[in-house]
């Protein structure tokens, strides 16, 4: 039942995002399903009691695949659907956590706060990034074998 | 001879004009070279030089002829511009249109707001505040506070961005109101939770595309774009920062 509830509102959510950001028109339900992946991910890997760290990483993963895929059926850039997809990802909570131990003058628990919220930007980051070289490999490999089989089907 | 300079003429104006289009509305630095090299290419300008930036761009098209700049103040978030843009350089590239047409199209582009009205983007940031903090396990209590108070700090942004060109003074005031509207549900028990319901409001104004943006600009070795972008980034993160920080020592 919550996971229903999770799936409707990451969808709302994202799709939310999107229209501040102004996507095309006709890509705004497939920005809020990018979204919907990336968060249900996240939800259940940290359910399960992984770190937030690693589920940000494979959740903008997986949202970076799927946003190429995307990408290359609507022949947009990658970055309309990438965006409102990790806007749910970042560390906001706790960004908010290390200014209140600021403001608090917990300088100490501040730093902590500060510096998890820029590993899991870090992972994020790196998430999206081997995600994209990962895609190219795939479709040159894709590309190059599909050449070989034309040559192969001439002779 | 004449006509052929000032065909080369149109197609520079062309190519800026497709890159300052892109650029003012938050491409991506290295897509954004990558995008007018490609056309200058179909325009048959085979060894053109272009250097973009976040506050310009440079473009050269060889020993002989004269260096262009057209530089950037403004910049927003419009990913139906970019998309449009992208199109327009697809069908140029491919000979679909002619350079003519691809000039006239883009500055209709240039010219037109894609922005829907402002009522429903504050709608649509309102509703994305509440379901942040369903999705960040807040109570359904605190949904209409966490509505109200997203709404209004988005409303704030845009209304501030009218009045003033300084993004840091209307990106502080923003999270100043959705801070304020959040202390004062919960003083007046509207809401419970002060913590989730800020987190969740303050998610529309979060430079999400800076972000990403001064990453991917960095990754494809174009450091100095990396860099102000990311500059940009976290002065926004540091005016939501400063804002919030004033209303928790109250």
């Amino acid at each position: 039942m919550d996971i229903i509830v999770q799936l409707i509102v990451s969808f709302f959510s994202t799709a939310g995002i999107a229209i501040i950001f102004n996507v095309p028109r006709k890509t705004l339900f497939h920005c809020g399903f990018v979204g919907v992946i990336g968060w249900i991910i996240y939800y259940l890997l940290t359910e399960r009691g992984m770190d937030v760290v690693d589920a940000s990483f494979f959740s903008s993963f997986i949202i970076a695949i799927v946003a190429h895929l995307y990408a290359r059926r609507f022949k947009m850039p990658m970055i309309i659907f990438i965006v409102a997809g990790i806007i749910p990802l970042v560390p906001g909570g706790m960004a908010y956590n290390a200014m209140r131990n600021v403001v608090e003058d917990d300088y100490l628990q501040g730093l902590q706060y500060g510096l998890k919220a820029f590993l899991i930007t870090g992972a994020i980051v790196m998430g999206l990034v081997f995600a994209e070289v990962l895609m190219q490999f795939v479709f040159r490999a894709v590309r190059s074998s599909k050449a070989k089989l034309r040559k192969s089907y001439k002779k | 001879m004449q006509s052929h300079e000032a065909d080369n003429e149109l197609t520079i104006d062309c190519l800026l004009l497709a890159g300052r289009i892109m650029i003012e509305s938050g491409a991506e630095t290295y897509r954004v070279e990558d995008t007018m090299l490609r056309m200058a290419q179909s325009q048959n300008m085979l060894d053109a030089q272009c250097y973009a930036t976040p506050t310009g761009i440079i473009f050269s098209l060889g020993k002989t002829q004269p260096t262009r700049i057209t530089s950037i103040s403004s910049r927003v978030t419009d990913l139906q511009k970019i998309s449009l843009v992208n199109s327009v350089s697809r069908r140029l590239t491919s000979h679909i249109i002619s350079l003519e047409d691809a000039y006239d199209e883009l500055k209709s582009i240039q010219k037109t707001n894609y922005f829907l009205p402002i009522y429903i983007q504050v709608f649509a940031a309102a509703l994305a505040s509440g379901c942040f903090l369903i999705m960040f396990k807040g109570g359904w209590s605190d949904f209409p506070a966490a509505f109200i108070a997203g709404g209004f700090g988005f409303l704030t942004l845009i209304l501030i961005n009218h009045l003033t060109k300084v993004k840091f003074f209307s990106e502080f005031t923003a999270s100043l109101i959705v801070g304020s509207i959040a202390f004062f549900a919960v003083k007046f028990n509207y809401g419970t939770e002060l913590d989730k319901i800020i987190i969740s409001s303050v998610m529309p104004l979060v430079p999400g595309i800076l972000i990403t943006n001064a990453v991917r600009d960095l990754m494809a070795g174009h450091f100095m774009s990396g860099m102000a972008k990311g500059a940009e980034a976290f002065l926004t993160a540091f005016a939501i920062g400063s804002a919030i920080a004033v209303i928790l020592s109250f």
